[in-house]
Order: C-alpha cells, then structure tokens, then sequence
C-alpha cells in the first residue's frame, strides 16, 4: 500500500507528500481556516463565560459583607466573611432546611430506587396477565406534566392524613408524605430504565440460580440485583439530582414553615432579602444548597452527563 | 418446576408497592383533575358543585390568562428554537471544528472542560438559577451585576430596571431558561457526534468542502434522529418555566402580570386565590398544549428530515 493510505491524523508531521501537495487547496490549513478556527474558539469561550460567570458570581457573593455586595458587585471579596454561612445556616433557618432535604431525600431515593427495581425486575422477566398493561401504564406517565396533577395532589394527601392510625405519617407538612410523592413522580422513568436494564441481563446467570435452589426472592436480592448495578447508580444519580432539586412539589406539600426544603426555602428567603437587607446570607444559603449538588456532580462527572442525557434518548 | 411454587406471591408482594404509591399519588391526581376542572371548588370547604365547562369558558374571558397564555407560547417557539441553534453550534465546535495541522477533523482543545461546565446549569436546582439571575437583572444599587457590566464597558446608555419594565419580563425567561438548557443538549449532541466515523468528515474535507457545507450536509443529518428527540423534550421543558417566574418575578408573574406564564396562573389560583376548581381547568389546559406541542414539534422536523435525506 502506498503512504497515501496512512490516515491522516497521525500525519501531523506534515503529512505524506501527495497530502503535502494539495494543502493550498485543503480548507483544513488555509489561513482563513486558522481566521475561522480562532473566531469559533472565542464563541465557545465566551459560552463558557457566560455559563460560569454568573455562578461564580454568586459564590463570590456568599464571601463578601452586604456592604461589599452593595457597593462594588464585581469586586472581590476582601476576606471571607464566615458569619454569611452562620447566619445563612441559623437565622435564614437554612440548616433546618437542609436538614429537611437530607431526611427527604435519603427517604425518596431509597424507596424509589427499591421499589422501581423491583417493579422493573418483575415487568421484565416475568411473563403474566397484564404485564404489558402495567410496563405502559408506568411510562404513560412520562408523558404528563405535573402541573395537572398538583391540585388534586395536594388533597390527595390531605385527606390521607385523616386516616386512622397512619395519618399522622402522611398527611400535609410530612417527610414521608412528600419522599412518597417523589417516589411516584419518579416511577414512569425509573420503571422504564430498569426494565430495559433487566433486560439485558444474561439468562444463563439466573437459570444457574434456580438450579441451585434459589427461591424467587433471594435470586432477585442476590444474583440480579447486584448484577444491575451499574443501571442503579446511573439512575440514583439522576433520581437524587431530581429529587434534591425539586421545586414544584414541595412548594404544594410543605406549606408549614419549618418543613420547607431547601430549594423551596431559597426561593422563600430570595423573596424577602430585599426587605431584610440581608444579601449575602442568601447567597452563602445558595452555596450551601450547590455544595451536594457540586460534589456530586465532581466526583460522578461522566455519570451524571450520561445518566442525564440517557433520559431523553431511551 | 419447583420455582412455579410461590411465583405469583412474589409477583405480587413486587410490584404492590410501586404500582400502589404511583397510582395513589400520581395517577390518582390526574383522573381527580379533569372532574375538579368541573367544578367551583375553593378547596377550603367540602362544598363543590359541578358547573360543567364554566371554568373553560372563564378562561376564554380571563385576559390575565390570555396573557400567561401568549407567553407560554412565546417560551414554547422560542426557547426550543434558541437551545437547538446554539445547542448543534456549539457541539459540532466542540466535536468537529478543530482541523490537526494533517487536515484530520478534530474536537477543539479542551472540549471536555467545556463539556463540564456547560452542562453545569443542568444539575441546578431552578430555584437557584432563578435566584443568581433575579440578581443579575436587579437594579445596580441591588447587586444587579448586568447594569454594572454595562456601566463599566462604558455603555451606560443601556442600563435598564430589567425587572421593572413589562415589555422585557417574558424575553428574559427566554434568556434564562435557553441559558440553563443549553448545555445540556451540548452535551446530548455531542454524543451523537462522538459516533459519526471520522472518514466522513475527511471524505468531505478532500471534496474541498467548508465548514458550513459540512456542518449541514454532515453533521445535521447524521445526528438528526438525536435533535428530533431533543427537540420534542425541549418543548415539554419549555412549558414549564414555573420556577424561573416564580422566583424571579414573583407569584403575580412580575409588573403588571407581564411575564405570567400558566404554571404560575395555575398555582395562584388554587392556592392563593382559592379556586381549585379553575386552577384544575388551567392544568387542562396545560396538558392539552404540551401534548398538542409534542405532536407539532415531532411532525415539524419530520417533515424536514425527508427534504435532507
């Protein structure tokens, strides 16, 4: 074979001598190109500006004092002032609102991810009446917006707090309550991730199972629930992102001041801190809410931009 | 066969409690909502009498409404639009608009990095967002970073009360909202584009094609089945925008009303002005739109696909 066959990304040495010949005419390497080359980089710097400024922006902000914040927005902080984060934390009533969120969250996530795996787990490996009904009645739902359910959704769980014995577990202002109504809002797209996951999971591994006596249960618990761990913590991800962000939901659910979490919180705080004249506790109170969020995100990069955009593809 | 024993138990006992909790608290809601919309609930007595479609008609008469309407459709024709354009240029930059000195296409320098943080406002919570640009917008004594920037490259003539004007509430919806979903359809299109085979684009190269020519004779229709699901999901996304207005501007919708959208309308009426009755007929609405929206949006690009193809 002759040189020019070699593919031209290894040619960077300046390229085999035919390749070298036609450069002029190659819109790869003209000075225009470079012109062009340039001009495209500033876009996408410029995006990326765009993107982050505001965000940094707003982290400076929680180190500055009001008056900084005030007089000279753009400026750097002169030192970090600590006390934003303290009263951020105690008089904005943050912490509790984190607290909140934690004990929600950790609730929702749990639930969702067992019970969406053992939802899935059963539509996709067990053949019985109504199973395709079921696996469609689950993904119908990613088609609705919440919005027309919030109303009769804030009955529904009002009136389910009237219930004997159980009610004082779930009725308005309740953790469980609203970890509850993330796990059925977390349902349509759960189910159908996991199901497609089952799926793909061998046969021959859980017919070993079998021969060896396991029992329906503990072949789940053992053999296929491990087996899918990789779909579990993509869709963890997406699901704690979900839930750790709420907004809608919460806002309906947890009218009673000290039950707020911390996205509905923020909002709630952003709406009085003119009056209060308080800005950069707001803003230490947003850094402590993106804290989660950032580490997450950090750490489980490539996961999260999978998991993310996993949801639309499927 | 021994596994036969017990096998509808564990069915059962599986899929009780996520068929039990979705149909309580999601499915439930939405079969209430259709006969709510019927009816003059206030929500705070039992009392509720079945009107039939007068709270249709009522949204018909309402201008609030209509105005919350118009900007519900400005959001759905523009935002979509905007997240795509920018979305598809900045994802073939990142993927294909670096050429190596051999003429190889290439991704740019440092495209992971920006991948990063331009897919960084996906993982925020709206109310965030909402609050860091209520700040950007507000007027200069109040942090509003905009009219400083402005002031300080010397264009102080365009210094405005963005918040305070009417006419721009709804535009910087826009503004927010196509910022925040960008990156994340960066991200989703360069995946696609990761899977188009390099010898396209140096096939395109050696035919002296530019960048432009093979942005949209390469690029577009091979990741054209990705942007027509994006597209579909932007749109449902774009009906939304309840966080960004109600934390930026307020449960009002901002001056005058002006950057109502129907989320917003529909929360205030069930829970401020107690008629969940009318509020359920907004929701309707809302589902009607969002279905009609995917419909068009599916059909739009469609349409489209055959003409490239």
């Amino acid at each position: 074979m002759t040189t020019t066959q070699s593919p031209p990304r290894v040619s960077g040495d300046g390229g085999s001598p035919r390749r070298g010949g036609r450069r002029d005419r190659m819109p790869g390497v003209g000075a225009g190109e470079k012109a062009v080359g340039l001009i495209n980089g500033g876009f996408l710097l410029l995006w990326g500006l765009i993107t982050a400024l505001p965000l940094l922006w707003a982290i400076l902000s929680s180190f500055k004092t009001n008056g900084e914040f005030r007089v000279d927005p753009l400026g750097l902080p002169s030192g970090v002032q600590v006390d934003n984060f303290s009263r951020a934390w105690s008089a904005a009533n943050i912490g509790q609102y984190f607290l909140n969120s934690v004990i929600v969250v950790s609730i929702s996530l749990t639930l969702t991810m067992l019970f969406g795996a053992m939802g899935a787990y059963v539509l996709a490996r067990y053949d019985f009446p109504g199973n395709r009904f079921l696996y469609y009645l689950f993904v119908g739902g990613l088609v609705l917006p919440v919005f027309l359910a919030l109303v009769p959704m804030f009955f529904v769980v009002r009136n389910l707090g009237s219930l004997p014995v159980v009610g004082q577990f779930l009725g308005l202002n309740s953790y469980l309550s609203l970890a509850l109504v993330y796990v059925a809002f977390s349902m349509p797209f759960t189910v159908f991730f996991l199901t497609a996951f089952f799926r793909t999971l061998p046969t021959s591994v859980a017919e070993a199972g079998i021969m060896d006596g396991c029992s329906h249960f503990s072949l789940f618990w053992k053999v296929m629930l491990p087996m899918a761990r990789p779909g579990m913590i993509s869709l963890a991800l997406f699901n704690f992102l979900g839930h750790w962000n709420q907004y809608v939901l919460p806002l309906v659910i947890m009218q009673d001041g000290d039950k707020r979490v911390l996205a509905q919180g923020l909002g709630t705080l952003a709406a009085t801190t003119g009056f209060r004249a308080d800005w950069t506790a707001l803003f230490a109170g947003l850094v402590i809410a993106l804290l989660p969020v950032l580490i997450v995100y950090i750490v489980f990069q490539k996961q999260v931009q999978a998991g993310l955009t996993a949801g639309v593809l499927k | 066969m021994n596994m036969r024993h017990g096998r509808y138990l564990f069915i059962l006992t599986f899929l009780l409690p996520p068929v039990g909790i979705y149909a309580i608290y999601m499915l439930s809601p939405y079969v209430q909502a259709i006969y709510i919309s019927m009816t003059d609930w206030s929500g705070l007595t039992a009392a509720q009498t079945f009107i039939g479609f007068d709270n249709y008609v009522e949204m018909w008469n309402d201008d609030q409404l209509h105005k919350a309407l118009w900007n519900n459709l400005i959001l759905v024709l523009v935002v979509p639009v905007l997240t795509l354009l920018l979305g598809l240029f900045f994802a073939s930059m990142l993927n294909v608009g670096g050429r190596s000195r051999g003429g190889a296409v290439t991704g740019v320098r440092g495209s992971s990095i920006y991948k990063v943080v331009y897919f960084f406002p996906q993982v925020l919570s709206v109310a965030i967002i909402g609050i860091v640009f209520k700040y950007v917008f507000a007027p200069e004594n109040a942090g509003g970073i905009l009219n400083r920037v402005l002031g300080a490259v010397g264009l102080d003539g365009l210094q405005r009360l963005w918040l305070a004007e009417p006419d721009y509430l709804i535009w910087i919806i826009v503004l927010v909202m196509t910022w925040s979903f960008v990156g994340f359809y960066v991200v989703l299109f360069s995946a696609a584009m990761q899977a188009i085979p390099r010898d396209i684009y140096e096939a395109a190269l050696l035919d002296g094609s530019s960048r432009l020519t093979t942005f949209r004779k390469v690029t577009v229709p091979l990741v054209w089945d990705t942007v027509q699901v994006g597209w579909v999901y932007m749109a449902i996304q774009a009906m939304d925008g309840f966080a960004t207005v109600h934390i930026m501007l307020g449960i009002n919708g901002g001056v005058q009303g002006a950057g109502d959208v129907l989320g917003v309308a529909m929360y205030r009426e069930a829970f401020a002005e107690a008629d969940f009755g009318y509020a359920a007929a907004i929701g309707v609405l809302m589902l009607v739109l969002t279905m009609v929206a995917a419909i068009l949006f599916m059909r739009g690009l469609r349409r489209e696909r055959v003409e490239l193809a």
